[in-house]
């Protein structure tokens, strides 16, 4: 751009032109909590620091710029509790100012959170924990979770996998607790799409690493039975990417590495993604991460709500999030809409791989008496969620 | 031996008349190519090799040059309808996406997707002279036929902006459904079409008053509603039909637009975006990006009559009458 004109000037007189419009303050906060990384195999990939916040930043952005016609003024207030700081005072402070908040941490520590007296009344999204029981038997009316669950995350892959015919699997789960939880909804959607886990194997970390991987992983696999795909349940990234190619059976690897079924991957662009990935390079200097997303996509439906309901009320707010009428474009192809019994974000989901878009999910043939978006993830007949009713 | 004889003689009658036939052209964005058609062959003729990511493309009002967005090398390419070949670069701003030409044939409005902005552009002095920031992700554009009032529509502020000519400077916004992909003035100029994507609808608005006055809906029978995504469309002179591309619901909608009831739809190619009319508004000639090819409906028949390879991702549709 070599000219720049009348930008000021323009700007000021668009502000002025809805200026009768009182103005509104939506002030959201961002409150992260730091966490220990576990070591992987690799250093090549160091998890960014501001995973999850710069997509809240870019979700800012995004409003104040439909803000300043509608003389809505957001504003981010973001912070991270340092390993070995009180969380809960964090929140306290937070919430004391803030009726509005994009949690990233665990699942313990957010409903530690949710279930403050401060927070009572607070419209809280979930950017980061997938646990089931969050949505489930630990729902809480004031939580909505704009991550998908480790279920949803598992259907989108099964779908794809059974769409192609793909049901003969093997497993291999890492031994962190992530890892245990994200294969549970791998035995759990094999069993709903009729895939079948043949075997599965456990990767102990023990084994022998004065021979070289290409050397361990096809011992490891060597006697798997057949199988069309192998599935991974690595969430740290720690052994995962290392299996293709290494295993015994030139096998597909798929899950946790390979492809990789998330809320968002920097491979996606169609549906306008391509823009959004665009924006958010430039605002991050990095590619977009599925948290990023899920944090994105938190600020974006307060926006998208404020925008409808020209207030900044929480609790209004949310119950326009969980009615007919809300909807939000969010660069999947459908519109993004939550669930009114247990406030999950329901979304169509990427199946990737660190190079390439595989599949875009649900795929067509899955169907749904009223949404497809439900066949990923626990749906409402299924629900152990009482809290919303 | 006698073959050649013919084609050199139909060569030279070729070139002895440079008359060109009614044409529509494509931009084919995954391509950077125009592929071009002849309406009465119904077949593409030409294939021109273009800048990158080639979206929004129409012809000036005297149908003597092309106008393209090109868009990932940020320029408007001017393209000579004649020689097929690019003139010149204008500046337009960064990833311009579409835009539309004022009735004085010389200032044209430019979306840039990734600025915000609106720019308006002087194709006879080359220059920007004006750019007007709007909402995120810039789209839809259009100009009344006083050339008084340009429309943007803003992708995920969910707006349209009504900007006044004169001044550049936004006097309303209408809030629209999710993702407001094109917009179209009648030809009276009283109301302003508005197709929102993701919202689902086609919204119709008063151009005196900004009041709604419809939100056109559309159920499909055996099609999710998920899969009905408006995009682009078109107004009949006359005012009484819109033709409203619906994306991956894969049909052309024929809607009333004076009482704005949906009288059918027509089945063409995958994910259809955009379209074009032949003058005499017989013919109507879609993209379908997904499926890479173009379908050409007859619109006095009321069926599509034949589907047209073009190139990868077919995007912008533009026609031109022939040469009298």
């Amino acid at each position: 751009m070599t000219q720049t004109p009348l930008i000021t000037p323009t700007l000021l007189t668009s502000f002025l032109a809805t200026g009768a419009l009182a103005s509104i303050d939506v002030p959201i906060a961002y409150l992260e909590m730091e966490v220990e990384r576990p070591p992987v195999l690799t250093n090549l990939d160091p998890v960014p620091d501001d995973l999850g916040r710069m997509g809240a930043q870019l979700g800012l952005a995004d409003n104040a710029t439909t803000g300043g016609f509608m003389g809505h003024n957001y504003t981010l207030n973001d912070s991270v509790v340092p390993l070995g700081e009180d969380w809960l005072d964090a929140a306290r402070a937070v919430l004391a100012d803030h009726r509005i908040v994009v949690v990233n941490a665990p699942a313990d520590a957010l409903l530690a959170l949710a279930d403050l007296p401060e927070a009572e009344g607070a419209l809280i999204f979930n950017a980061r924990a997938e646990e089931e029981a969050l949505r489930e038997v630990d729902c809480r009316t004031n939580v909505l979770h704009t991550m998908p669950s480790y279920a949803m995350r598992a259907d989108a892959l099964m779908q794809f996998l059974v769409s192609r015919r793909w049901g003969d699997l093997v497993m291999i789960t890492g031994q962190r607790e992530a890892d245990m939880a994200f294969a549970q909804a791998l035995r759990d959607s094999a069993s709903k799409f009729g895939a079948r886990i043949r075997a599965e194997r456990e990767w102990d970390m023990s084994s022998d690493m004065r021979r070289n991987i290409g050397q361990e992983f096809p011992v490891f696999t060597q006697d798997f039975p057949s199988h069309h795909v192998m599935l991974v349940a690595d969430e740290a990234g720690d052994f995962g990417p290392f299996l293709e190619f290494n295993a015994w059976e030139p096998r597909p690897v798929a899950g946790s590495a390979g492809a990789r079924p998330d809320a968002w991957s920097d491979r996606v662009e169609a549906y306008g993604a391509a823009q959004l990935q665009l924006r958010f390079k430039r605002l991050a200097d990095r590619p977009m991460g599925a948290l990023d997303y899920a944090a994105w996509a938190a600020v974006r439906s307060v926006g998208e709500a404020v925008t409808r309901l020209n207030t900044a009320d929480a609790g209004d707010i949310r119950d326009y999030i969980l009615g007919d009428a809300f909807e939000l474009a969010a660069f999947k192809g459908a519109a993004i809409t939550y669930r009114d019994w247990n406030g999950q974000m329901r979304q169509p989901m990427p199946v990737a791989t660190r190079t390439a878009l595989v599949a875009m999910t649900p795929m067509p043939g899955f169907l749904h008496q009223s949404n497809t978006l439900d066949t990923l993830g626990r749906d409402r007949p299924e629900t152990a969620c009482t809290a919303f009713d | 031996m006698i073959r050649n004889s013919v084609s050199t003689l139909a060569l030279t009658a070729f070139l002895a008349t440079p008359a060109i036939a009614q044409e529509v052209w494509v931009s084919n964005e995954r391509d950077a190519t125009i592929s071009v058609i002849d309406v009465t062959s119904m077949e593409v003729v030409e294939t021109i090799q273009v800048g990158a990511r080639p979206r929004g493309l129409m012809f000036s009002h005297d149908y003597k040059v092309a106008y393209l967005c090109a868009s990932d090398d940020s320029t408007i390419q001017v393209i000579d309808v004649e020689t097929r070949e690019i003139l010149h670069n204008l500046p337009s701003g960064e990833n311009p996406e579409t835009f539309a030409l004022h009735p004085d044939n010389r200032h044209i409005w430019i979306s840039n997707e990734d600025d915000n902005i609106t720019s308006v552009l002087d194709v006879e002095d080359r220059r920007i002279v004006a750019q007007i920031p709007v909402g995120v992700e810039p789209e839809g554009k259009a100009i009344n036929r006083a050339g008084t009032i340009a429309i943007t529509t803003s992708e995920t502020t969910n707006m349209a902006h009504w900007i006044d000519t004169e001044s550049f400077e936004i006097f309303h916004n209408s809030l629209v459904g999710s993702r407001p992909r094109h917009a179209e003035f009648t030809s009276d100029d009283a109301r302003l079409f508005v197709s929102a994507e993701i919202g689902g609808g086609l919204h119709v608005f008063d151009t005196e008053t900004f009041e709604e006055l419809a939100e056109i809906r559309f159920e499909i029978p055996d099609v999710h509603p998920h899969d009905v995504q408006p995009v682009g469309f078109k107004l009949t002179e006359d005012m009484s039909r819109v033709y409203v591309a619906l994306g991956p619901a894969n049909r052309i909608a024929v809607v009333d637009a004076q009482t704005y009831e949906v009288l059918g739809y027509h089945q063409v190619g995958r994910r259809v975006w955009h379209m074009a009319m032949s003058q005499d508004e017989t013919k109507l000639f879609t993209t379908n990006g997904v499926s890479g090819d173009v379908t050409i409906i007859d619109l006095v028949r009321g069926e599509p009559v034949k589907t047209v390879k073009v190139g990868r991702f077919p995007w912008g549709a533009a026609y031109r009458p022939a040469d009298s």
